[in-house]
């Protein structure tokens, strides 16, 4: 028997999960675990013999076809050519939106984070959106952020065909529900329960008392994530790579 | 016509005050020559990251070169938050103009195109709007039922990057890195650092030359070897991960910060 499943590989899958069916997947700066999911539905569908995953890390030479510069990656969004993309976020609240400034009054945050990126606009274009916060508390998911990065719900003025599809943390998964403009619970993570979840979330959700577990791995795609993802990485995320499990 | 000239003199070329466009970490970032505007003591820069900063932004913050920012987030990466950044935001020392990428690059694009604006997509609802002034919400002209974005024109005075390779004519080859294209496009000078200066024209190999920046463009050329260390040069040569954790420790401290700067030189 190998090395049980990590907290952060489960992550990784539950992300190639989430994945499932799209034909181009982006992800931004200081993303290891979004890029590891990504690169895991490339390699478990090229195992299965199922449709060929175009993934663009950005940051990377090998992982990145496009040749229009950092602008290239937008104007797909725009036209619909990109179908998933990830953002994370220092708060995230009930309704969706994310906030990547900070906390606090703004401008002078006492708590700053690096910024909004792209999330303004990618929010609204990409059709599959997945928020992805590793710590599950309630400084993280709170009841309404201190600043709007990006909006998780829009009125019909408003060109919009892309938002928040689920938020994955360490603990749980969600989906979200647009109608609603509210997050579901899906499942909680081995070693968690929904009391767990309920007590360390900021916001209000439907399905609070959720029983299922999320899946894990089996022992090949353990396999997978430990040798050729943890490789593939080692370009854009040396330190990330370094500390997974792994041969050698 | 392109001048080529030393790191030294590039450096005090670039006036405090001015507006100054800066490509992203491992990409096209030239934190040698930036450096070197700590040490001549700038002043008063307004910042535009080409859309995102990094650590060259960080220590110019640092140095208090600084006095507007405007940019999509500014990150050290795998090395964590930009300390210096973090601790002007708080100080409030530097005037904040937050921005989303595509944002930046639409602001840009007028400036190449010559005209004032460019509408974009998405970003109605966010805070990042309703701090900016310079961004407003318009009806579609040709639909009036549809609300759009529409930045103003974002035109530096001077793009500052560093490159692999430029010519003797002043042709400077971005390959693949097109948004530092789009920068020097829209600035009103482009000052470039290379790793090499080439004899034979950038622009005689029709398989180059898509990726080659003329000189048109261009107003100086300075060699400066590893003038990417220590975060990197897209397809060249990579960060120097354990510099910029060096770098972001340091500057936890303004007197971590001002010991780095002291204590370390550009590899250069």
């Amino acid at each position: 028997m190998s090395e049980a499943c990590t907290s952060r590989e489960l992550m990784i899958y539950t992300i190639s999960r989430l994945l499932k069916g799209v034909r181009h997947v982006a992800v931004g700066q200081s993303s290891p675990m979004p890029a590891a999911g990504a690169m895991l539905l490339r390699a478990l569908n090229e195992r299965d013999g199922r449709e060929r995953v175009q993934v663009s890390i950005l940051g990377s030479v090998k992982h990145n076809s496009f040749t229009g510069g950092a602008e290239e990656l937008f104007d797909c969004a725009a036209q619909g050519r990109l179908d998933a993309f990830f953002l994370g976020g220092g708060q995230i609240d009930g309704q969706g939106n994310v906030n990547l400034v900070g906390t606090g009054d703004y401008p002078n945050n006492p708590v700053r984070w690096p910024g909004s990126f792209g999330s303004a606009y990618l929010y609204f274009l990409v059709p599959r959106v997945i928020l992805f916060r590793e710590e599950h508390s309630l400084r993280s998911l709170v009841e309404r952020v201190d600043f709007v990065s990006a909006p998780g719900v829009t009125d019909e003025t408003v060109y919009r065909r892309g938002g928040p599809h689920a938020l994955l943390t360490n603990a749980a998964l969600f989906s979200f529900e647009r109608e609603a403009g509210r997050f579901r619970l899906q499942s909680t993570h081995r070693g968690y329960d929904w009391r767990d979840i309920r007590a360390t979330t900021g916001f209000a959700y439907d399905n609070e008392q959720c029983e299922a577990t999320t899946p894990m791995p089996d022992e090949t795609t353990l396999a997978l994530i430990r040798g050729r993802i943890r490789e593939e990485l080692r370009e854009c995320y040396p330190q990330f790579a370094g500390n997974m499990p792994g041969p050698g | 016509m392109t001048d080529f000239v030393t790191p030294q003199k590039m450096a005090e070329m670039i006036p405090s005050g001015c507006k100054l466009g800066l490509a992203p970490d491992d990409y096209a970032a030239a934190p040698g020559l930036v450096r070197m505007l700590i040490d001549r003591r700038i002043r008063d820069l307004h910042v535009v990251c080409a859309p995102i900063g990094g650590m060259q932004v960080d220590m110019l913050i640092g140095a208090g070169a600084v006095a507007t920012l405007e940019t999509s987030a500014v990150s050290l990466g795998e090395a964590g938050g930009a300390p210096c950044f973090s601790r002007a935001v708080r100080d409030g020392s530097i005037r904040l103009r937050d921005a989303t990428c595509p944002a930046v690059f639409a602001g840009l694009t007028a400036a190449e195109k010559g005209v004032p604006f460019m509408p974009i997509r998405g970003i109605i609802g966010s805070d990042v709007l309703e701090k900016r002034d310079d961004w407003k919400v318009t009806s579609n002209p040709f639909d009036d039922s549809e609300k759009i974005v529409v930045v103003s024109a974002i035109q530096p005075d001077i793009a500052l990057f560093h490159a692999p390779e430029a010519d003797r004519f002043g042709n400077v080859r971005l390959g693949r890195r097109r948004e530092v294209m789009l920068l020097a496009h829209a600035s009103k000078k482009a000052f470039v650092t290379v790793e090499r200066i080439s004899d034979v024209s950038l622009l005689e190999d029709e398989k180059m030359a898509a990726g080659v920046l003329p000189a048109i463009y261009v107003s100086a050329v300075a060699q400066l070897k590893n003038g990417g260390w220590p975060t990197g040069l897209y397809a060249e040569y990579p960060r120097d991960g354990q510099e910029v954790e060096k770098y972001a420790r340091a500057a936890r401290s303004p007197e971590g910060f001002q010991t780095y700067i002291q204590g370390s030189r550009s590899a250069a």
